[in-house]
């Protein structure tokens, strides 16, 4: 007798597929569970600020606007997400963006030649970078306190060379470099925004298909068996800081092109908002716990509210206050999930 | 005699205490060696010294007859020596098949993973050697929720899969049941029968008495003595090590 003639044996097989299929619908929910939540959030609150402001969240220009400020920060959010998978954090950053600028300001002064002072603004950002992870892992300071004191360091330098005093990018305004890293693209849509999606994908391919971001997990979830089975834990640490530093220095010069000026305050104000984006997307504060998509999201949900507060009329000082509470929901939603899915 | 790894004058000191007194250690090709002795008489300082992982103050190492310089972890394995770790040495938030692959990933070029290769590769490893036949599990499943004997398992088929020369393993059973500690024992065995060598770290005489060739006694860092197991009745060789747990000395 076959199964398709036998009523018990076609049910006890249809509640085996069923049940495959719950495991496997299981299985789905406990990989990708924190990034679909990430996305609902992203969407639940994008909804309400279009019922709230509908002329402005159905207009074209809050999207370009999204798309001009968001990448300062979401560059870096990026790779700092691999600095937290790592169970480290880095808050040097801001002051990365400026001495980045900074150089760039220097070198061209020197040489008049745009590219290369972007080139030596990138190699500056990823040397401080650098600097900051040999601090941490080799003199074994805490890099909450390290990158504390390198941010001030280097804020300090700027703030002594340039005497305060701004710096006008205005002639390399029209220039290739100018184009390349800020212009519009058909006239909307922002360079640097395109920057940012390659960027993520970037990263996107080191954290979950490079040996380097595979060891980045397993520093972060245990750097005591990281360090037994072979992974050089102290070179994995030291780079994804040198991967922050580029990334601020790239984000400095972008955020300074776009208003063709350096301020001496360059990445003040961006601190708390690329932190907020890294934990919001999921990544874990303890380690070894986070997704790229995650921090996309995070970064965009911030980069709404923020907008968002004032075109729904409400001041901006409730700004901070919703972007505390949003930030402490998802994070306690991620908990429960975490501790669901663990089961 | 041909050996596959030879110490000599190897010490250890961690800051006020010498874990490791220089000591001779040698393991012939396709013996099973068993290191016994107290707590803290040095036995996993002594392993993780081959393993690459604690650099010794004195000493050199020859593996094959080619002494090592700077010998590291990632070296080490490359050499063909794998540690099962009293630690069990998993990263807990992390799959099942990162966990076999760590520190050993496979790359296909620019260090780009084989995540295809790998996932395939612990699924065979699974229903070959780990006995995992609960459907819930895959090669995606976050290690977290195993149980002890099954987080040793994948610390041991890890070793297993690398096809290692020398296999240290470090306190296997601790945490095994009756049944899979019967199952380690089998699969020291398997180790002998393929002509690989073994380091064999277990507190229960017994155990080490039935698998190994030769029994290694450490005593506060230092050897005491060694014996070929048949050589010596498993009575005397308790007698011996209760002796030096005693007294520091053999007879
Ligand atoms: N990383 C370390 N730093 C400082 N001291 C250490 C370190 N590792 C081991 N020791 C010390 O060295 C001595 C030997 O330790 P070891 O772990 O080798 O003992 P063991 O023989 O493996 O003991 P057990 O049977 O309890 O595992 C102990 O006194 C221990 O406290
Ligand atoms: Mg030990």
């Amino acid at each position: 007798m076959t199964s398709r003639e036998d009523p018990a044996v076609a049910v006890s097989q249809r509640r085996l597929l069923w049940e495959e299929w719950e495991d496997g619908l299981a299985r789905f929910a406990r990989k990708y569970g924190l990034q679909i939540g990430i996305i609902c959030v992203l969407l639940v609150i994008w909804g309400v600020f279009i019922i709230g402001a509908p002329a402005t969240f159905l207009s074209r220009e809050i999207y370009a606007a999204f798309m001009s400020t968001i990448p300062f920060f979401a560059l870096i959010a990026l790779p700092l997400t691999l600095v937290i998978i790592a169970g480290e954090i880095d808050l040097c950053f801001p002051s990365i963006m400026a001495m980045g600028t900074l150089v760039f300001v220097k070198v061209l002064e020197a040489t008049g030649s745009p590219g290369v002072a972007f080139v030596f603004c990138l190699v500056t950002g990823f040397l401080i970078g650098l600097l900051n992870g040999v601090i941490v892992v080799r003199l074994g300071i805490p890099s909450l306190v390290a990158t504390i004191g390198t941010q001030f360091f280097w804020r300090g330098v700027v703030l002594v060379v340039t005497g305060g005093h701004p710096a006008s990018l205005v002639p390399v305004k029209g220039t290739f470099l100018y184009q390349v890293l800020v212009g519009r693209l058909g006239g909307y849509v922002p360079a640097q925004m395109l920057w940012t999606i390659f960027v993520a994908v970037l990263v996107w391919v080191i954290l979950n298909r490079h040996k380097f971001g595979a060891h980045v997990y397993l520093t972060g979830d245990n750097r005591e068996s990281a360090r037994l089975m072979g992974v050089n834990v102290a070179r994995t640490r030291m780079m994804t800081f040198a991967l922050v530093g580029l990334a601020a220095a790239f984000s400095g010069i972008l955020a300074s092109l776009e208003v063709n000026y350096f301020w001496v305050t360059l990445g003040e104000g961006y601190l708390m908002k690329t932190l907020a984006s890294v934990y919001l997307g999921g990544t874990s504060a303890f380690g070894g716990v986070g997704t790229i998509l995650g921090t996309f999201v995070g970064c965009f949900i911030i980069g709404t509210i923020e907008a968002g507060t004032v075109a729904v009329g409400l001041s901006g000082f409730w700004t901070q206050l919703i972007y505390g509470l949003i930030i402490v929901l998802s994070v306690a939603m991620h908990a429960a999930l975490n501790r669901r899915l663990a089961k | 005699m041909d050996y596959i790894l030879e110490m000599r004058n190897v010490s250890k000191r961690f800051g006020e205490v010498q874990a490791l007194q220089p000591v001779n250690f040698v393991v012939a090709r396709n013996e099973v060696v068993g290191l016994v002795g107290d707590n803290g008489a040095g036995k996993s300082t002594l392993i993780k010294i081959i393993t690459g992982y604690h650099q010794p103050d004195t000493g050199e190492i020859y593996f094959n007859g080619k002494k090592i310089e700077h010998l590291t972890v990632a070296k080490a394995r490359d050499l063909g020596i794998e540690p099962v770790y009293q630690e069990r040495a998993l990263a807990d938030q992390q799959t099942l098949w990162r966990n076999i692959f760590m520190g050993r990933e496979l790359v296909t070029y620019a260090g780009l993973l084989d995540v295809k290769k790998m996932r395939q590769e612990t699924q065979k490893l699974m229903r070959e050697s780990m006995g995992f036949t609960s459907a819930a599990v895959t090669p995606d499943s976050v290690v977290r929720t195993f149980s002890g004997g099954e987080k040793q398992g994948v610390a041991i088929v890890r070793a297993l899969y690398f096809q290692a020369e020398l296999i240290i393993l470090d306190e296997p059973t601790m945490g095994l049941s009756l049944s899979e500690t019967r199952k380690l024992l089998d699969f020291v065995r398997e180790i002998k029968r393929a002509g690989k060598s073994c380091i064999f770290i277990d507190h229960n005489v017994f155990h080490v008495y039935t698998v190994a060739d030769r029994i290694v006694v450490l005593d506060r860092g230092a050897v005491a003595g060694e014996f070929l197991t048949k050589d010596i009745t498993l009575e005397s060789l308790m007698d011996k090590m209760y002796r030096v747990a005693q007294t520091g000395s053999l007879d």
